[in-house]
């Protein structure tokens, strides 16, 4: 099956039969690391180069497109990855693309005990941990307040005074925020096929009656800030970074956390099955939550990070824009995604077909 | 030098072996594997046609392909309607260096990316963009115009990708219409239109069928031009190979849905060229 | 009665060059004309102007005594037959022929009925269904004509329709083509630069040099009256000779050429006073060959020369001769009687020709 897996990506894409030439070509002292955008900054990699001697090629991508090109390759083709901690147990079951964390090797003082051991707790298969975590962040709502005032959370994008002014992407924490919004509870069911199943036809029913309210289903970040920048777009579903983002350029725009409650996520470091240069990638975990480095990378992402102390080094700006949007009872109020059980992304997948098929 | 002979043919035929077999023939047949395995349990998986059925089952999959077939068939056809008048410019009634100028004016946009052509026609079109922020200025229009995110939308991209796969076999086929046979159709007074019907276009059927074939085909592979200017509605069926693919961690049900359309899309191929009389191999002669 | 085409001060300029000057001809029907000239003379274009491809810059273009100038190509009732046939290749040979019927909007069975007669008088019964590209050199020509005449034209126009076929089919098609202008009665105009194909078959020939016609007239006329040094140069092949007029009697002359040769020749009317500088031409054909002097006591011109070079060419064969005299070399024909047989280089021979045969004309005269 690996060895099928390996043929197939010549399908799949292009990009991973390139990495697959790199593997032979690289030396166990370059970490490559398939990441998100602005986890890996320019700066931060020069200290680590120049502290350590290793060099890092970076490439970034997504939670799909991560899990996709190591399974393709069954693991290989890259030293660390960053998925979020609710894609790693699931993947990890059915494909066998990660290998366990040796603990030991890592640094447990630098992070956030309670975000550490809740990482753990969630990424363990088999009496195994896989990941640990790096930055967290919710998502909620963007809004322009002075056209979008009366949105206060998911379920209001469908209301008729923001009609035509709206995105939200056609993935999976839509359907999730939606069925909060909704008052449902889908963590609850996530065991529970039939009541899965269930809960998410409402969820679909809701999406396709608030279809003609959407502009568009939006695909990438950049995409997102070029509908809320122009105007375009006054209210959308969003990471909290991209509101903040926008409200430094427009002080009308600004992320709110949604009244069912943000959805938390937390991105972590794995180690792929066939990783070359693992003594690389702990050095490379440990040395980016050192709280100044962990704060240089929360300046780039602008999220923040499971590094115990690296608050005090954030720009301030960006500090007094995270307690705007999450006054202390939001905070409680985060939904924290658990694992993902294998099965629910087709359930969730036939959804978004249909949500995108109507009319 | 019989052995010399040899040696050459050897060396032309090995690079194109191992393309077929390498980059086409092994993948194909991978995926053909995968595309008949159903998964019965973590890591489980059995031979089964239960992704075949998925397809044939689901009346949205049926939809989306109709839909990418019945699309890509009109781009098909307004990309010869624009491309034909276009060639036959080129080919017959520009001279000299302007022939060459135009002819790289139709090749420039292929200097980008399709990605950057894309987005090109998305500032274009969209609500905030030119051509809506000229047709206020104008008068025209009282507000903002979205025209994104719709079919007309769509096809535009669509065309304005595949107007270089129609324009160029078209010049080669009407370049090699001798200009005393058009001029004998008029001299026995033959007019403009049926000029073109009796013997410009039969001339030209072997570029218009090339050309329809790799317009079509490119069109019912494209992934991104119907995506970004789709928007929520764009519904394409290469769209759905790729969620099942990345999004999904299906590859059972995208590959077979990849062999869906290559079997489908080779029928309606095979069909139209049966339908208007031609043979693959007049095309290719 | 009225020509069936009349051409009045035809001129076609493009750009700054005059292709055509100034040319005006008139072709009375069923005849043949032919337009004889080197290539880039203007022939095409003044056959492309008939047709309507082209617009005169100047003059009138007249069929059946009515101007066609403003009429387009195809309602002019003027058909052409290309260079390469043109002949559509994407229909048999059926749908070429009834092309023009189907578009004059004939009944379908009208249509068949003429074709199929059209194909009986060029000789090719039942092969309206055969595709284009079946048909033999020969039977592509006829299948040309018969595309046009089935239309009945006014005047058919041919542009050098015999330039792609091999010799022996060429000779035969002129014969040919000759007989269908015969059958069909209708006036033929026909361009080309084979100066045999004009001989042959034409009633009326016009040479052409540079935009202009330089003589008219029927095929003899041409080959032993040329009017200008061009169309003697043109028209068959001739030895010829630069010199000065020694002595005029009315049109009889005698010259000496520029190597020393004393030639007795005619002026034909044209202005040639002692002393005034000459061209002489004088055809191979016209010089009488022998073994004995006696023989050309008729000629006032004789020489004895020896044979430099025997050019066999069958019935056209030649002999180059070298004169004692002026030490020239004059091409002469080899009589094909037996008579010359055994004739070898470096043999002594005497030649002789009459001074009506030697045309001059002022040098300069073009």
């Amino acid at each position: 099956m690996h060895l099928r897996s390996k043929k197939l990506k010549l399908v799949v894409s292009v990009a991973t039969f390139g990495l697959l030439g790199l593997t032979q070509a690289t030396s166990a002292d370059t970490l490559r690391l398939l990441t998100w955008g602005g986890y890996a900054p320019e700066n931060v990699v020069e200290m680590f180069e120049k502290e350590t001697g290793h060099t890092v090629e970076v490439t970034k991508s997504n939670n799909e497109e991560m899990i996709a090109k190591l399974r393709a390759t069954g693991g290989g083709g890259f030293d660390l990855a960053q998925p979020s901690q609710d894609r790693i147990a699931g993947p990890q079951a059915e494909f066998g693309i990660y290998k366990p964390i040796d603990l030991s090797k890592i640094d447990a003082s630098q992070f956030i005990t309670s975000m550490l051991e809740a990482t753990k707790g969630n990424t363990t298969v088999d009496g195994e941990v896989y990941g640990v975590p790096h930055v967290w962040g919710t998502s909620g709502l963007v809004l322009d307040t002075s056209k979008a005032a009366s949105v206060k959370d998911y379920t209001d994008l469908c209301s008729d005074d923001v009609a035509g002014k709206v995105s939200y992407r056609l993935k999976r924490p839509t359907l999730i925020g939606f069925a909060f919004a909704m008052g449902l509870d889908p963590f609850a069911a996530y065991g529970d096929e039939a009541a899965y199943t269930e809960l998410m036809e409402k969820v679909e029913a809701k999406l396709i009656e608030c279809k003609p309210n959407v502009k568009t289903y939006w695909g990438g970040g950049d995409e997102l800030m070029n509908l809320v920048r122009s105007g375009e777009v006054v209210a959308s579903m969003a990471w909290d970074t991209g509101g903040w983002k926008l409200n430094s350029d427009n002080p009308d725009i600004t992320f709110v956390a949604p009244a069912s409650g943000a959805l938390g996520w937390i991105d972590t470091f794995v180690l792929p099955a066939k990783g070359k240069a693992d003594d690389a990638a702990y050095a490379w975990i440990n040395f980016v939550m050192q709280p100044k480095v962990a704060a240089m990378i929360t300046d780039a992402a602008g999220n923040f990070t499971a590094s115990k102390g690296a608050d005090e080094f954030v720009a301030a700006d960006l500090k007094a824009r995270y307690q705007a949007s999450f006054p202390p009872e939001a905070v409680d109020n985060i939904k924290w995604y658990p694992p993902v059980p294998a099965g629910l992304e087709a359930i969730e997948g036939g959804v978004l077909d249909r949500v995108k098929a109507a009319n | 030098m019989r052995e010399g002979t040899r040696i050459g043919f050897i060396l032309l035929v090995t690079p194109l072996l191992l393309w077929l077999t390498l980059l086409i023939v092994i993948p194909h047949i991978d995926m053909l594997l995968i595309s008949l395995r159903e998964r019965v349990g973590v890591g489980e998986y059995q031979f089964s046609a239960a992704n075949y059925l998925t397809f044939l089952q689901e009346p949205l999959y049926l939809w989306t392909f109709l839909r990418t077939a019945v699309m890509s068939v009109t781009a098909t056809l307004i990309t010869l309607l624009v491309a034909f008048p276009v060639a036959y410019y080129i080919a017959k009634m520009a001279k000299g260096r302007v022939k060459s100028l135009l002819f790289l004016l139709c090749l420039v946009p292929f200097w980008v990316s399709e990605l950057v052509r894309t987005f090109g026609w998305m500032i274009l079109l969209r609500e905030t963009g030119i051509v809506s922020s000229l047709l206020q200025y104008l008068g025209l229009v009282d507000g903002p115009v979205e025209m994104l995110y719709n079919d007309a939308a769509i096809m535009t991209g669509l065309v304005y990708t595949s107007m270089l796969f129609m324009v160029v076999p078209l010049i080669t086929t009407l370049g090699s219409l001798d200009d005393a046979v058009i001029e004998a159709g008029y001299d026995l007074g033959g007019s403009g239109p049926s000029i073109l019907r009796e013997i410009i276009i039969p001339h030209a059927m072997p570029g218009i069928v090339s050309g329809c074939i790799v317009v079509f085909m490119l069109s019912l592979g494209n992934y991104l031009t119907p995506t970004m200017l789709g928007g929520k509605d764009s519904l394409w069926f290469t769209e759905l190979i790729y969620s099942q693919f990345i999004v999904r961690f299906n590859w059972e049900l995208g590959a077979a849905f990849g062999f869906v359309l290559l079997f489908l899309s080779s029928f309606i191929v095979w069909a139209m060229l049966r339908l208007t009389g031609q043979t693959l191999e007049k095309t290719m002669g | 009665m009225t020509p069936d085409l009349e051409c009045i001060d035809l001129t076609k300029r493009f750009g700054d060059t005059t292709a055509v000057k100034e040319v005006s001809f008139s072709v009375p029907p069923g005849s043949f004309f032919s337009i004889l000239g080197p290539s880039g003379c203007g022939k095409t274009t003044i056959m492309r102007m008939i047709a309507g491809f082209l617009q005169p810059t100047s003059g009138d273009i007249l069929i059946k005594g009515k101007s066609v100038l403003d009429v387009a190509p195809n309602k002019r009732p003027v058909n052409m037959v290309f260079q390469h046939l043109a002949l559509f290749p994407m229909m048999n040979v059926a749908d070429n022929i009834g092309y023009g019927l189907r578009r004059a909007g004939l009944p379908k069975a009208e249509i068949t009925r003429k074709v199929g007669e059209v194909l009986d008088r060029i000789g090719l019964p039942g092969i309206g269904h055969r595709r284009v590209d079946e048909l033999s050199g020969g039977q592509k020509q006829r299948v040309a004509i018969a595309r046009c005449m089935v239309l009945e034209p006014d005047v058919l126009l041919l542009d050098e329709p015999l330039g792609a076929l091999d010799l022996k089919l060429r000779e035969r098609m002129k014969i040919e083509l000759k007989a269908l202008q015969a059958d069909f009665d209708t006036t033929f105009v026909y361009i080309t630069h084979d100066q045999s194909e004009a001989l042959v078959m034409s009633d009326q020939i016009a040479v052409m040099n540079n935009g202009r016609f330089e003589q008219m007239g029927t095929a003899r006329d041409l080959y032993y009256r040329p009017q200008t040094p061009f169309v003697a140069g043109f028209v068959g092949d001739s030895n010829r000779w630069s010199g000065r007029v020694e002595r005029a009697e009315g049109d009889t002359l005698e010259l000496r050429t520029e190597n020393g040769l004393l030639i007795r020749g005619q002026a034909h009317g044209r202005a040639l006073a002692p002393g005034s500088s000459a061209e002489i031409f004088v055809r191979p054909e016209a010089v009488r060959l022998s073994r004995n002097e006696g023989d050309l006591s008729a000629f006032d011109n004789r020489m004895s020369c020896r044979v430099t070079s025997l050019l066999f060419n069958a019935a056209a064969s030649r002999v180059l001769v070298r004169d004692a005299e002026s030490d020239g070399e004059i091409e002469v024909s080899l009589p094909q009687s037996g008579e010359f047989d055994g004739l070898s280089r470096g043999d002594e021979v005497h030649i002789g020709w009459s001074g009506d045969q030697a045309n001059c004309f002022p040098a300069g005269a073009g």
